[in-house]
């Protein structure tokens, strides 16, 4: 029991990040085609400059509860994907500075540089997370003593790809949708404008995607043997998936860019919900023998520290929920050109 | 080179670049909610003007520490696979409980606070960096707790093949972390107080913003005098507490290879690693280990011969730290009291004020002395007496390990690069661009 509230609360603790960082990552990647000059940029910069550290936090979280509640699982998934991995953390540095240190010196040479770095650090996260939670969902080369057998390469199959393809397409749409809520004038119309194109192919690669994971992994299985998870497809997907995928364009042409960005958050929760609820009770689906898996059972801390940690995560996550939306309610308001010229920032 | 020497040379570049940034974060977020307190309570815009200027500097600094933590987080998993399965029910509890606490809070309102200028209250806005100081602070805790169950493992039991708690309270509360706890902030709040010092040195040198910068020159003087003191007096305890849970690392700290009655420490010695004595030993004071130790002259402390070879930590590095560190307390006492005599007349002082311009990588390298002693010293353990680093290292080839590595000293570099150079020029610079902005 204690084990599955805590999957629950693993899913749920990824789901959030993806849904907050998603943004800021979303931003990133679309700099280089949305700004057209220097005040376009820092425009955008300050449009996620209170949220991304706070946000990334949930990322440290999802990665520390691992460690607490499944550590085996932790163990096998970060050094198994070793590679992947490091690559988000050097790109995640690389976004970090870009957004402190890009405006403390007035060079047009220094702000390019973390310009580039900015979109790097953005881009690569987004794309990679995508490829390693759709291999996850496949499940990965690991055998009876959880050693992986598989390098960067064998993460990088069409499954995976398109895993990837799908979350920096939920990203960006999310960031543009961000930035149309937060931006006026020129920049707020063309964030507007791309976001419904790039809408569009989401749609496409939303529905391959849910096609292919019927053919490459064993979730819809797992939903189908499960009476209970069997609500899951009939729930998530067409209410959470669907119906947030299309709830998104309603608002967007109606121009109500909160709901729109709501909606993209709901849409963001509920691909994820679909993928780690299929898993159940695997953390880890081993591809070689499903008996080498790491499930929730054969990974689990002790009883007492399950216990500990809930009560700590019972009495912290809605303080930080509470402070956190305070925030993003204290800085709602639209960055303009003119504020940029006083504002302290990092 | 074998996955277990990289991981390891991997491990301790990212920990001692992270703690070249963590120290000046848990002190200067102190300093710079004193001086926005004081502003709010007595109105003085010079006040706000230093809290503004320091907290640019705090600002670019904090951002490393930040970035370079994340990958600290991570590598447990990545390179200590084992280490991970075999403790994670203690030890990942311990870094979970970290960042819901601590991470959140610091993050969160480090924004409110840098982009809350013109938007909040004095007062709420002086709140906000409280919370950041607060926040940095029992994340600090948090992880020397953590760190500290590596030292001295507590509270647990080993159960289906692993290390399973049994005592939390025991883990919080064990001596040895609170020792560490003090010990580290204290170097922290040296630091910060000498890093301020000497960026006031420069400009005081130069007879430019006297007032602005012999206030800010006091605030760091006090901090690093009261903790020079606790330091050291505490520092001895902590020694103590060492020779009570590790004693092959005091032996091995003091380079002590025979099993001595009323054991004497030494001023001079030069230590001989591979024929088990000192080549060079001067100045002897007899008892004086023994007193150290354990509180009486004529105690026998354990020689390093006592324990199988195997089980012995480097010596000359665990001897060198050590020393290194003690040294350097002792120096920052001295110069924090002359300080103290001085503070009223520190314009006319140019030859004080040259040595605290210089003075400021010294605590960096007593700090980074002070880890490397007691990571150094607890060798070949990991988890000290139940796991050998040896046996915590990831099942994973060398080649990725050698690439990531690699990969960590550049971009590692080139981050230190920047962050040197914009806190250098920020410093340099003086606080007229915030006067003028805030007129
Ligand atoms: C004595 C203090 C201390 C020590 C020994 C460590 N840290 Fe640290 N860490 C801090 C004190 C700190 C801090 C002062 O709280 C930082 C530095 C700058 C900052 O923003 O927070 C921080 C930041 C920081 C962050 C980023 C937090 C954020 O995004 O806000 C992570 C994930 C870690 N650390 C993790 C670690 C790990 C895994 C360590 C052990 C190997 C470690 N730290 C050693
Ligand atoms: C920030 C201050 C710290 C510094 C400067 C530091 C430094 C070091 C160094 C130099 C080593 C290498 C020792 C050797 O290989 O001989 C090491 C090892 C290690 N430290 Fe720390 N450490 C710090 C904090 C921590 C903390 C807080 C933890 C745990 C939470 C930790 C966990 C470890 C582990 C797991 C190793 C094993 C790997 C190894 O032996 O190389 N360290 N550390
Ligand atoms: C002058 C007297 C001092 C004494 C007697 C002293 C004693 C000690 C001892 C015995 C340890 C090892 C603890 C362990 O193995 O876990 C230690 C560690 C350490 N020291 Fe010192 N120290 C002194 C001064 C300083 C100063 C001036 C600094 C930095 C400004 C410093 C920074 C550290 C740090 C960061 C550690 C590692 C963390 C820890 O284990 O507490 N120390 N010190």
């Amino acid at each position: 029991m204690l084990e599955s509230i805590w999957f629950v609360l693993w899913g749920v603790l990824w789901a959030v990040y993806f849904m907050l960082d998603g943004f800021d990552l979303g931003i990133g990647t679309l700099m280089p085609f949305l700004a057209k000059n220097e005040t376009d940029k820092r425009l955008m910069y300050h449009s996620m400059g209170p949220y991304w550290n706070g946000n990334e936090v949930w990322l440290i979280t999802a990665g520390g509860v691992t460690f607490a509640a499944f550590p085996a699982t932790y163990a096998v998934m970060f050094s198994g994907l070793y590679s992947a991995l490091m690559l988000i953390l050097f790109a995640l540095i690389l976004r970090g500075v870009a957004n402190e240190f890009r405006d403390k010196v007035d060079s047009p040479r220094w702000r390019g540089i973390w310009d580039a770095c900015l979109f790097i650090g953005s881009f690569a996260p987004a794309l990679l997370l995508g490829v390693a939670f759709a291999n996850i969902f496949q499940g990965i080369p690991i055998d009876q003593a959880g050693v992986f057998q598989g390098n960067l390469f064998s993460l990088l199959n069409p499954y995976g790809l398109m895993g990837g393809v799908f979350f920096l397409l939920l990203f960006t749409v999310h960031g543009a949708v961000w930035l149309a809520l937060k931006t006026e004038g020129d920049l707020h119309h063309r964030a507007a404008t791309l976001a419904a194109k790039l809408w569009m192919a989401l749609v496409v690669v939303a529905v391959a995607f849910l096609v292919c994971t019927w053919f490459y992994t064993r979730l819809y299985d797992n939903y189908l043997r499960n009476p209970f998870l069997f609500m899951v497809p009939i729930v998530v997907i067409p209410f959470l998936v669907v119906g947030a995928l299309f709830m998104l364009r309603v608002y967007m042409a109606r121009g109500h860019w909160w709901k729109t960005w709501f909606a993209s958050s709901a849409l963001i929760v509920g691909v994820t919900l679909f993928g780690v609820a299929g898993l159940y009770p695997n953390l880890l689906p081993s591809s070689l023998n499903p008996a080498y898996s790491m499930t929730i059972f054969n990974s689990a801390s002790s009883p007492l520290t399950l216990k500990i940690m809930l009560g700590v995560a019972l009495t912290l996550v809605p303080i930080i929920i509470v402070y956190q939306s305070w925030v993003y309610h204290f800085f709602k308001d639209k960055v303009r050109a003119a504020d940029l010229a006083h504002e302290e920032g990092y | 080179m074998d996955v277990l020497m990289l991981s390891r040379l991997q491990f301790a570049a990212a920990t001692i670049f992270h703690f070249l940034f963590v120290p000046l974060t848990l002190g200067l977020s102190i300093l710079i909610a004193i001086m926005e307190t004081r502003y709010v309570r007595t109105g003085d815009e010079e006040y706000k003007n230093m809290a503004k200027f320091w907290g640019k500097i705090f600002l670019i600094n904090f951002a490393i520490g930040v970035v370079t933590g994340i990958t600290l987080e991570f590598q447990f998993g990545t390179n200590w696979s084992r280490y991970s399965t075999y403790v994670g029910d203690i030890f990942g509890s311990l870094l979970a409980i970290e960042a819901t606490l601590a991470f959140f809070l610091e993050s969160t309102f480090i924004a409110v606070w840098a982009f809350g200028w013109n938007k909040l209250s004095p007062r709420a806005h002086a709140v906000s960096i409280w919370l950041v100081a607060i926040a940095s602070n029992l994340s600090a805790l948090w992880i020397l707790i953590a760190n500290s169950w590596m030292q001295h493992p507590v509270g647990f039991t080993i159960r289906n093949g692993r290390a399973e708690l049994t005592d939390f309270l025991a883990v919080v509360t064990q001596p040895f972390a609170w020792h560490t706890i003090v010990h580290t902030l204290s170097a922290a709040y040296i630091l910060s107080g000498f890093f301020v010092m000497s960026i006031c040195a420069y400009h005081l040198l130069r007879k430019q913003h006297i007032t602005f910068f012999t206030k800010s020159f006091r605030m760091g003087l006090s901090l690093a005098l009261i903790f020079s003191v606790v330091e050291i007096v505490q520092g001895h305890m902590h020694g103590a507490e060492v020779a009570k849970v590790q004693p092959v690392k005091l032996a091995a700290m003091e380079s002590l290879w025979e099993t001595t009655a009323a054991a004497p420490q030494y001023l001079f010695l030069i230590p001989d690693e591979a024929n088990e004595r000192n080549s060079v030993s001067i100045g002897g004071i007899p008892g004086a280990l023994s007193m150290l130790a354990y509180h009486t002259p004529d105690a026998t402390v354990k020689g390093l011969k006592d324990f199988p070879k195997e089980e012995r930590p480097p010596v000359t590095l665990s001897f060198l730290s050590f020393r290194v560190m003690v040294a350097l307390g002792f120096l920052f006492l001295l110069l924090t009291v002359v300080g103290w005599f001085k503070r009223n007349k520190l314009v006319e002082s140019p030859g004080y004020l040259k040595i605290m311009l210089y003075a400021v990588p010294l605590p960096y390298l007593a700090a980074e002395a002070g880890w490397t002693l007691a990571e150094v010293g607890r060798q070949p353990w990991v988890v000290y007496g139940i796991m050998k680093t040896s046996d915590a290292v990831s099942p994973i080839a060398s080649s990725q390990v050698l690439i990531s590595l690699i990969a960590f000293i550049g971009i590692y570099s080139l981050l230190g690069a920047a962050a040197f150079y914009l806190i250098i020029s920020h410093a340099l610079k003086g606080p007229q661009v915030e006067a003028v902005a805030a007129s």
